[in-house]
Order: C-alpha cells, then structure tokens, then sequence
C-alpha cells in the first residue's frame, strides 16, 4: 500500500473505495511497528481505539453517508495534548500514570470531522526543550539519519510525519517546537497565531506563548487542518473570536499567483554569529528569486535580536514556575512518599521533574521574586511590547517576513555538547514569532550540500492573517521552488 | 440630611498621662451569591457530599483554563456602586503563588495591582452621628479548598468543593477606631451585600470572613503604630472581643517599652485572648503578576449604566424618603430597610394604603412577632398578602373594625391562610364596629347590673372602675364597640342612674 500524498488525495482513494480507513490504519499500525522501536516517536500507540474509529467511520461509508472532511487521515499527537481516558504524561515522571479526563478542543475538533488519533507522540518534557533529550521516554531518531537529532520539543510528532507513521500530527509551540523539528526532518511545521485554536487541552508551559501547531508532508494537510481546529473556544478565554477563513481553498485559487508580495527581511539575522554560511547562502540565493519575480524584498532595521532570546526564556519560565506549581502529587500524578508535607512537596517534584524543567522553574521563580521582578520580568514584559510595536509597523507595510527556521542543522544525538547560551541560542529565529503572536511556517524547502539533511525557510505574516500566510506559502512552492 | 463626623475614641490608658489611639482596617471576604464558580462551570453547592462540587478546571488538572463568570463581574458591579466607589475600565486578574495541598494549581487567582472596584465609602452610625468608612478597593478572586486536619491521626483530608468559589475582597482605608465603629460597619456592609443580592453573608456559615488590621498610636502623634492582624474571627460578638483584648495587650507592651510585632494572631474566645499564628507562608514571596489565561476585563461605561440600572433603591436612600416623605420615625424607617423582603413588602403594601405608620407599626409589631415565632426570615413568606395587610388596616382606620378585632379575630385567620379578605371576614363573623348607641347602652345596662357592688363603689368615689366597667361592655360586644363611645355611654348611664 502507497499512502496517500496529501488528505485531498486520501479523500478521493476514501471515496473510490481505493482502500477503508480500516486498511489505513492497520498500515501506519505496521509501519509503527516497524521503525518506532529504532526512531522512538510514538510514546503510545492506541491501536483498539484507532481501529474502533476507523470501523465506525467505514460504517458511516457502507451507510452511503456523506463524508467528513478529515474522513480515517491518521493522526498522531503530541504527549502534551489531552485525549480523553488516554494517557497524558507530558514526557515526565510527575505525571506518570495519568490519564487525561477530557479531550483537548482542537483535537475533538479534528475527531468530529473523521480523524483517527493513532497515538501520542515523545517530546521534551512539558515542551522544554529542543532536541527531544529531555524526555522520560528517551530522545528520538532522526528518520533521516538516525545518529541525528530529531529537534524539539515536537521530535516525536515531527519524525512521525517524516517517517510516515501517520499522516498528520498535532504538536505545540511555545518557541519554535513545531518548526524546529520540522525543519530537521524535512517536513511542514506550522504555529498559529496566538489565540487563533484553543489552548484547552494543551499542557501548559508558557501560557502567553503556547500553541498547538500543526507537522505535516504536505501543505494542503496544514491548512485544511488550521482550518478545522481553529476558532473560538469558551473554554480558553484567549482564544479568539476572529472569523476563521477557509484557508484550503486558498491553495486552489489561481489568481493569488499573480500577486506581487512585499517582503521584509531582518539584516541582522543574516549577520548572525551562530548562522551557518550553507543555510545563509540558500535563504538568499531565495530572498533573489523573489526580486527576479517582480517582488518586492527589502531588509528592514530590527534592533531586537539581541534581546529576543533573553526575554523568550525570562517571560516563558516565570510563567512556567507559575503552570508547574500545580504538579504537587496532591491529586494526580507521581507522589513520593515522605513523612510530612514538606518532604512530600520537596521529594515529589525532585524526583519527578527532570533536569532541565527543574532549571527553568528556579530561573522562573527568580525572575518573578519581588526582589528581581522589576529589573527582568517587568523589563521584558516592556521590550515584548516594544518588539510588539515594531512588529505591528512592519507588517503595515509588509505582507511577510522571512528568515530561516534554525541557524544551524540538525546536530548529532550523541557526542552533541553545546554549552547553554548556544543552546538556547539555536532557538533565536523562532521565539519571536511567539513573542508577538504571529503565524509563522516552517517550509522544507534545502538540503544541506554535506549531509543532505533537510532545512526549512521560515515565513510569518500579521496576526490572524494565516490565509495569507498559505498563499504565500503556496506561491513559493509553486513558483521560487521551480527557479 | 445626615452630617460626616470624624470620631475617634480615645483611650486612657492605665499610666494615667498617656492617651492611645485604636487604628483599624478591616478585610472582608464575602462569598458570592452565584450558581458556578469563579472560573468554571460547576455548580456551588458546599454543603454537598465532600469533592463532588468538582471537575478538572477546579482541581487544576492539566490542560484545563479558567473561564471567567461574567455574572461575578455584575455582582461586583452592583456593591461597587452600591458602596460610591470609582470602576475603572480595566482590571486583571493575577496569580498569587504558595503551595498548600488545598490550592489545587499553587496560585490562586486573585487581584492584586487593577482591582475591579476602587474606593468608594459606606455611612456608619456613630454615637456622634454618622461616619464615613473608606475603601481601600473591592477585588475578586476564588475560594481554596478545605483541609481538615482532625479527622484521622495519621492523614489529612481535603474538600475541593469550595475550591474556586467566588470571592469578593472588601478592603477598608485603616479608619475605623472602636469595637463598635466595626461591628456596625460589619453590620452595614452585610446589610449592603444581602440589599443587592450579593453576597447571603452569613458569618457564622463563614460567607462573610473579616480580618482585622489592629494597631495603636499614641494620640498626640500621626505616626501609625505596628498593625496585628487578626484573623479567623466568626461573630460580630467574638471580632468586638478580640479588638478589646488586642488594644489592651499593644496598650500593656508599649507601656513597658516594648515593641509590637507585625505579625498575624488568631482569637481564643475561650480563653478571651489572642495568640501568634505564625503561618509560615507568610514570610513567602508570592510572585505576583498578570494571569496570562484571562484577558484583562474591560468594563465599559455602558456596562455600568446596565447595571445601575438594574440596581435597587439604596436602603439609605429609601430611609430618608421614608422619614422625610412618609414621615416615618427614624426607627420604624430603619427596620423597613433592614432587608429587601420587608422592604419590597412594604412597598408594595403602601400601593393600598395611605395609613404609612400605621402600617409600619402592624408590619414591625404583630407581623414580625409572628414570623419570629415561626422561624421565618424573610416577608416574602409571610401569609398574609401586603395587599390584604393594607385592607384589615383600611378597615381599622376608618373606624369600620375596631383594633381589636383586627388584631384578635381577623388576623389570626389571615395568618392562617385564609381565602377571605379582612372584609369578607368582618362580614361573615359580624365583627363591623357596633354603632348602635340603643344596643350598646342595653350591653352597658346588662353588664352593670351583674356588679352592684362595684357600682356603689364607683359611687362613692372609686372612678377608676371605670375601666372595669368598659372592658367588660367590650367583652360582652365581642370587640365590636369603639371603647371610646362604651366610655361615653357607661358615664352617662352611671349618672343617670342614683
């Protein structure tokens, strides 16, 4: 069996009788079981419950039903996601053994429109992280070479799409953890704006910046899903009540490849010290195209970047200090035993969380002590609005801004040693898209001439104008691509 | 109108030169009268069966988001305008971080920096007049848990089914100076809350929790002294109580040159003293800041007037109408604006009489005492219809019934849930007064034939039989007779006869 390239295809096999969701989903069962043992993506696989979608959903075809618009396309989520009576561990011990009582709205969104959800998927713990090593369950294999890193926090979810484990997967982002991994397998990697799908549901790192994102192998997949998920939410009070265009369609309209865009670029991203010259080198040989093509590219001034990332980790861990204070093995979850309740809060979470959470909820709590809270989180809440500010002017004269997703490659699982301003460095191109709420996408678009490894460019359009942001997106595949 | 006096009670103090002063800011938590929590949708309902008013929002699972109730923002309109206070157009919720197993996600959600309500005042009696409290601001913010801790040895156990409920945070500008200033801006607030279908207040329930900031200053200087707080205090009677005792124990350090900790205490009422809490948690830094999963709430100007619009009479308000309109006592008028339900009584009551006093007087006599009697709170449930209460006073006052009958024939019916009005019972029983000037000096002559002797007394000289003589006619007429015209004719029939 050849799975099908994109969800527009599986609907016309579903509709010809080519195959049942049934045979679908016994085939990413297969390959499941198959590569997973080696690549390590899939922390759980719901073969009965996925098997009973799919039944159902054939049933619906027998009964001449009308079908839904994901009809049995084979979903896979990351472990940070609620589906209800399944597990729900945030790949962490803390929440070892529980089981989610509720289903996330974003995904009951996609089940209710016919998709089967496969499993949940590894990531660094509580979405910390940006090599998948930070995870109860172990770190994950790059599909492509298997002695590289899958990135992360979504490793899981991003290896399963490049690995065709399944169709499509739903990760977060709260600083590049959709489109980083995706940029390291080769795949589509997509975050939404903030407050466009529901949070409800998503385990919380940093609330201000979280989102659930979309990897998949093709573009069509993203928008379609977006489209589904997105929307308000009376369950998350953040989530917006802006009309949801129907950003598929966007993909077959003809006239949007006559469009001349205007786009910005940021200089001194192109000077950063950590980008690697290949990965320099093939983003502007793009930035050219479009000017070729009658586009109009300019660089523009933006004196951020070096704040971007100390404000990213200042906000997000002091909200993280916050959304963690909840693991208290109190009422679910892992729960030391200990002879008072001082032993039994300080053992539970020592031994619960991980390495790299612990560090980041010490960071956040002194970040917001009252003693610092003025001279680091007050003053990055002020440059956040600063950068918010500036990002609001360019997008008034701007249709995009692009960039590459990571300034570096996919690295090597074991041997890797970077010290921890380079790695949180790494994540420089992406946590601005989080700082001001934009849509951003990960297009795989190079190859690295050493290895062959896939790198991605990066686009970002203004708040909720995610339909532009898949024209776009479109038009590149379609026209820059073919230069 | 009333008149704004600034009093102070100055206390002498043992050491005979030295004057302090009490300096008093009270908080109090009042729960809100909602049907769901502050950030979820599950039903309040504490007295049920422990953790089963519940559901992951509440119990901080992960995933869950607080949903704002909009009904506790209307709510916290209403004691906002009901108290004078300013609603600024932007307020926001933040988190207040301390571990404790009741605080299901290790903050609670509470205002800090952009309270909803801000300032605002509420008249107290004095026995100087009244006095104007200030408000610090009002806030909102949700209930814990409930840890029980003497139910078992070994284990504590915990009930989730406050957790989240709705809380509303009074706090006062440090003015108040006596026992009794707060236990009648106690009373008032509580009255406030209940007026506008706040808050039930009960604290002796422990709806209404009041906290007491205490210090004490030396009278001939500005500078405040070391405040105390005082908390978990369940009575009006028992936060008097402790007041008293607090000042003295500030009063007796400072007189031996000690220094007053800042520190909070609780109330022994047993042992009538107060005594250190020394929580830990509150030496804890709480890490406020902005919660991230609610938008700040934008309150705008149209939302106000909704809601002022919504908003009932003010009980001080509707007292100076009664006692400068209907010309009411000032105690009658107090009384009727004790609460909402004898208050609508009242006014609903008026629509069919113009006898106010009257009425008033009947409302807080013979009414009251009866529902007193049967243990019923509210007007609402009197059985007697503020119409038909009208129609028997109606009656009275046009000298159709006597006040006797009223209150001795028709009304027990009445409160027995009759289907008649007074007058079909006036009629049915024969009870209109008698008039009959023939029939009643035949009763006159009757009743003074049975008692010669008291009559020859009368005769010779004891006139204060008299009244004997009247209530006798008065029995025998079954309280039909005006006793005025019995009097009128018991005299006359007297002199004529030797």
């Amino acid at each position: 069996m050849i799975p099908p390239k994109n969800i527009l295809e599986h609907i016309r096999h579903i509709q010809n009788r080519a195959y049942t969701c049934v045979d679908l989903t016994i085939y990413y069962l297969e390959r499941i079981k198959e590569h997973n043992q080696q690549l390590n993506a899939f922390v759980q696989v719901y073969a009965d419950s996925a098997l009973q979608q799919a039944r159902e959903l054939d049933d619906h075809i027998k009964q001449n039903k009308p079908l839904k618009r994901l009809h049995g396309v084979v979903i896979g989520i990351k472990d940070l996601i609620a589906y209800q009576k399944h597990p729900l561990t945030a790949a962490s011990k803390i929440l070892e053994g529980h089981y989610a009582p509720f289903t996330a709205t974003a995904l009951q969104k996609l089940i209710d429109e016919g998709a089967i959800i496969i499993g949940s998927q590894n990531c660094d713990e509580f979405g910390m992280g940006n090599s998948n090593r930070n995870s109860i369950y172990g770190p994950v294999k790059n599909f492509l070479d298997q002695t590289k890193t899958s990135g992360g926090s979504s490793g899981g979810s991003a290896v399963a799409v490049s690995a065709q484990l399944c169709m499509v997967s739903l990760g977060t982002d709260t600083g590049g953890s959709v489109r980083q991994p995706a940029d390291f397998t080769g795949i589509y990697g997509f975050k939404p704006s903030y407050g466009r799908v529901s949070r409800y549901g998503l385990v919380a790192y940093a609330s201000s910046f979280d989102q659930i994102g979309v990897l998949a192998n093709d573009l069509y997949d993203i928008a379609l899903v977006l489209e589904i998920m997105a929307g308000r939410d009376p369950h998350d009070d953040t989530s917006s009540p802006l009309v949801v265009d129907s950003y598929s369609k966007e993909l077959t309209l003809e006239n949007t490849h006559t469009k001349k865009y205007k786009i910005a670029y940021f200089d001194s991203i192109f000077n950063y010290k950590y980008l690697e010259s290949g990965i320099k080198k093939n983003v502007l040989e793009t930035i050219d195209t479009l000017r070729t093509l009658g586009h109009t590219v300019e660089a523009v001034p933006f004196d951020y970047l070096d704040y971007i990332v100390p404000i990213y980790y200042i906000l997000t861990t002091a909200e993280a200090s916050s959304n963690l204070a909840r693991y208290d093995g109190i009422r679910f979850g892992y729960r030391a035993t200990a002879n008072t309740l001082k032993e039994q809060y300080t053992k539970t979470r020592t031994e619960g969380f991980g390495w790299e959470v612990k560090k980041r909820l010490m960071l956040g709590k002194f970040v917001l002590s009252s003693q610092y809270l003025d001279n680091y989180y007050l003053r990055s809440l002020k440059i956040r609005q600063l950068l918010l500010t500036a990002t609001t002017d360019i997008f008034a004269q701007y249709d995009a801004i692009i960039m590459p997703t990571v300034p570096m490659h996919a690295w090597d699982i074991e041997g890797h040693k970077k010290n921890i301003e380079q790695d949180y460095l790494s994540d420089i191109f992406t946590v601005y898209a989080n700082l001001v709420g934009i849509p951003a996408m990960s297009i795989p678009l190079y190859r690295h001439k050493e290895n062959n490894m896939p790198f991605g460019l990066q686009i970002m359009t203004a708040s909720f104008n995610e339909s532009l942001l898949v024209q776009f997106a479109n038009y590149i595949l379609k026209t820059v691509q073919k230069q | 109108m009333s008149t704004h006096v600034d009093q102070k009670s100055t206390l002498l103090s043992h050491d005979n030169n030295i004057l302090y002063d009490t300096v008093i800011g009270l908080e109090i938590h009042a729960q809100l009268k909602t049907n769901t929590k502050l950030f979820s949708g599950d039903i309040l309902a504490f007295a049920s069966e422990p953790n089963t008013a519940i559901s992951p929002i509440v119990l901080g699972y992960p995933g869950t988001l607080p949903q704002l109730n909009k009904a506790t923002i209307e709510l916290a309109l209403k004691i906002g305008l009901g108290c004078h206070a300013t609603i600024p157009s932007v307020s926001y919720f933040e988190r207040k971080h301390y571990f404790y197993p009741d605080l299901p996600k290790g903050y609670q959600i509470t205002q800090n920096k952009y309270p909803i309500i801000q300032g605002g005042w509420i008249d107290i009696k004095t026995p100087t007049g009244l006095k104007k409290i200030e408000l610090d601001h009002i806030h909102l913010e949700e209930d814990a848990g409930k840890a029980i801790h003497d139910l078992d040895p070994q284990h504590s156990y915990i009930d989730f089914n406050r957790a989240g409920a709705p809380l509303l945070e009074m706090v006062t500008k440090p003015c108040l100076s006596s026992e009794l200033e707060v236990a009648n801006f106690i009373s008032a607030y509580q009255k406030l809350l209940r007026w506008l279908s706040v808050s039930d207040a009960d604290l002796e329930k422990g709806m209404l929790r009041c906290d007491v900031n205490i210090s004490v200053k030396r009278t001939t200087t500005e500078q405040l002294g070391t405040r105390v707080e005082l908390k978990n205090l369940n009575s009006i009677r028992n936060i008097k109580k402790a007041i008293s005792v607090e000042r003295q124990r500030m009063i007796d350090i400072l007189k031996q040159g000690g220094v007053i900790e800042q520190e909070t205490r609780g109330f022994d009422a047993q042992k009538d003293m107060t005594f250190s809490l020394r929580e830990k948690e509150l030496a804890h830094d709480y890490c406020y800041f902005p919660e991230p999963d609610i938008p700040p709430v934008q309150i705008t100007n149209a939302w106000v007037e909704q809601v002022a619009k919504q908003l009932p009479t003010l009980p001080e308000q509707r007292q100076l109408y009664y006692t400068h309109t209907l010309l009411l006592t000032d105690y009658q008028a107090e009384l009727l604006c004790d609460n909402q339900s004898i208050g609508n009584y009242f006014e609903i009551a008026i629509q069919y009489t113009k006898h106010h006093q009257p009425l008033a007087n009947w409302m807080i006599g013979p009414i009251k005492e009866w529902l007193n009697q049967h243990k019923i709170d509210s007007f609402e449930e009197c059985p007697v219809a503020p119409h038909i209460l009208a129609n028997l006073i109606n009656l009275e006052e046009s000298k159709k019934i006597t006040h006797d009958v009223a209150i001795k024939h028709i009304l027990p019916l009445l409160l027995n849930s009759t289907a008649e009005s007074p007058t079909q019972i006036a009629e049915r029983l024969n009870l209109f007064q008698e008039n009959n000037e023939e029939e009643l000096e035949q009763w006159v002559r009757d009743v003074l034939a049975t008692m010669p002797d008291k009559v020859a007394e009368f005769k010779k000289g004891k006139l204060g039989l008299i009244g004997l003589f009247v209530g006798a006619v008065k029995k025998k007429s079954n309280g039909k007779a005006d006793p005025q015209k019995i009097v009128q004719i018991v005299e006359q029939v007297l002199s004529s006869t030797k």
